[in-house]
């Protein structure tokens, strides 16, 4: 493809390179400053799948740094405003936007379905809840942090190499460090570390040079000058990850009751008069299921909608991987609303299913 | 010895600078850490870490090299 030619003759990247490219998933956690950049880069060099998550909306103070948004994004949320942007950079890859916040309830299972993360959030609980669901996940984590004229890049949690807990174990107070809307950016720097960050990404798909494990590179606009400090693992602090692992997936539940989750497939439900499927994504992922007997309540707001579902009926809930159905059976069960199950497919199998049976009845 | 030292981010802020050069006679980065408190009481309550030659060390680490970085962890983005 003409598109990618400056990187195909490059014999260090060359057609296999680019289709690593493809293949590779990328998960960006916050699209300011930082984000931005590195989506721009990301998407322009042809990475396949992109996610980007973000629940903050695009300010007109933001415009100074956040290079993906203009004046009719002012409004908007930033990973559906940042999506539109990058579509039209490159309409050959899938971007899928989450306007939502990073959380201990949706982190483990985003992060299973991306094989990079990108840290570049504005706040230590992103970044300590990044870190210990990229530990207990297995998944490389480029991380960038920025203070008004310097910049921290690193890549945690590569190839066993350190964490962030190996530099920094405790999370500060939380008024102890100001961020960007407190103190000031220039508006260049986040530009900067962000284009390093797309980098570190880049060389982690492709394999080429060194990647920047083990070492926390530290840059000055103002000198010019980059001061890069050597971090070994821990395996202390990240084995205290791993063992707070329970207390993570019951943070994850939000509920310290055991619930035995029924899980069946759709063709074990398929033919039932009473049947209800509830979609429990949020309104904006893909692929849609049009089916009549679809209703579409995203876990966050299922308490807030509870009068929409049947209490008589069969309710078969599903979502992208099966996993956030589990969750919506445990929420509905403690809600006292009976007959639940949990779909043992996705979206995408549930439209397989669904058009097979179609066929089948009409070819009949 | 004359140790220079190296302040990251809002350290520099409650020193006044980058970077200076002092003379200690102490043995500990522990040591160090207690004369820097006694110049500078702004910094007990910041949260940051040392590296002495480019690597990032425990307070009871001796000091074996002139080299020496504060760094306090980052939240923007």
């Amino acid at each position: 493809m003409d598109r990618y030619n400056r990187h195909i003759i490059l014999s260090e990247i060359g057609p296999k390179g680019q289709e690593k490219l493809a293949a590779a998933r990328v998960l960006v956690v916050g699209a300011g400053g930082l984000g931005c950049p590195v989506l721009q880069y990301l998407a322009a060099a042809g990475v396949g799948t992109i996610g980007i998550i973000d629940n903050d909306v695009v300010e007109e103070s933001n415009l100074q740094r956040q290079i993906l948004f203009g004046s009719a994004s002012l409004g908007q949320n930033k990973a559906v405003a940042a999506k539109d942007r990058l579509n039209d950079l490159n309409n050959t890859i899938q971007i899928n936007a989450y306007p939502e916040k990073l959380t201990f309830h949706n982190a483990m299972e985003l992060f299973r379905e991306y094989d990079i993360i990108v840290d570049g959030t504005d706040n230590f609980e992103a970044r300590y809840l990044i870190n210990d669901a990229s530990v207990l996940s297995n998944k490389p984590v480029v991380f960038g942090a920025i203070h008004k004229f310097q910049g921290q890049v690193s890549v945690f949690n590569y190839n066993n190499g350190p964490t962030y807990r190996c530099v920094f174990p405790n999370k500060p107070g939380k008024h102890s460090v100001p961020n960007c809307s407190e103190v000031g950016v220039l508006g260049v720097l986040p530009g900067i570390i962000g284009t390093l960050l797309a980098n570190e990404v880049l060389k982690v798909i492709l394999g080429l040079g060194k990647v920047l494990s083990g070492k926390l590179l530290c840059y000055d606009a103002l000198s010019s000058q980059v001061t890069t400090i050597n971090v070994k693992r821990k395996e202390v602090k990240i084995q205290k990850v791993l063992q707070d692992k329970k207390i993570f997936q019951k943070r994850i539940l939000g509920t310290t009751r055991k619930v035995d989750f029924t899980e069946v497939s759709l063709k074990e439900v398929m033919e039932k008069q009473d049947l209800q499927l509830i979609d429990v994504r949020e309104l904006h992922e893909q692929p849609k299921v049009d089916d009549h007997r679809v209703l579409r309540i995203p876990l966050s707001r299922i308490e807030q909608h509870l009068d929409e579902i049947s209490d008589r009926k069969i309710k078969a809930i599903f979502c992208q991987s099966g996993i956030r159905s589990k969750q919506a059976v445990s929420v509905l069960h403690n809600l006292q609303v009976n007959n639940c199950f949990s779909l043992k497919e996705g979206a995408s199998e549930i439209n397989r299913v669904i058009k097979e049976s179609f066929n089948r009845v009409t070819n009949e | 010895m004359e140790l220079k030292i190296k302040y990251f981010g809002l350290l520099a802020e409650v020193t006044g600078c980058e970077e200076e050069s002092i003379f200690f006679s102490g043995n500990s980065i522990s040591e160090l850490l207690e004369t820097l408190y006694t110049s500078y009481s702004g910094l007990k309550d910041k949260d940051f870490q040392v590296a002495q030659n480019m690597e990032l060390v425990s307070p009871e680490d001796k000091i074996t090299n002139t080299n020496i970085v504060l760094l306090p962890p980052f939240a923007g983005g």
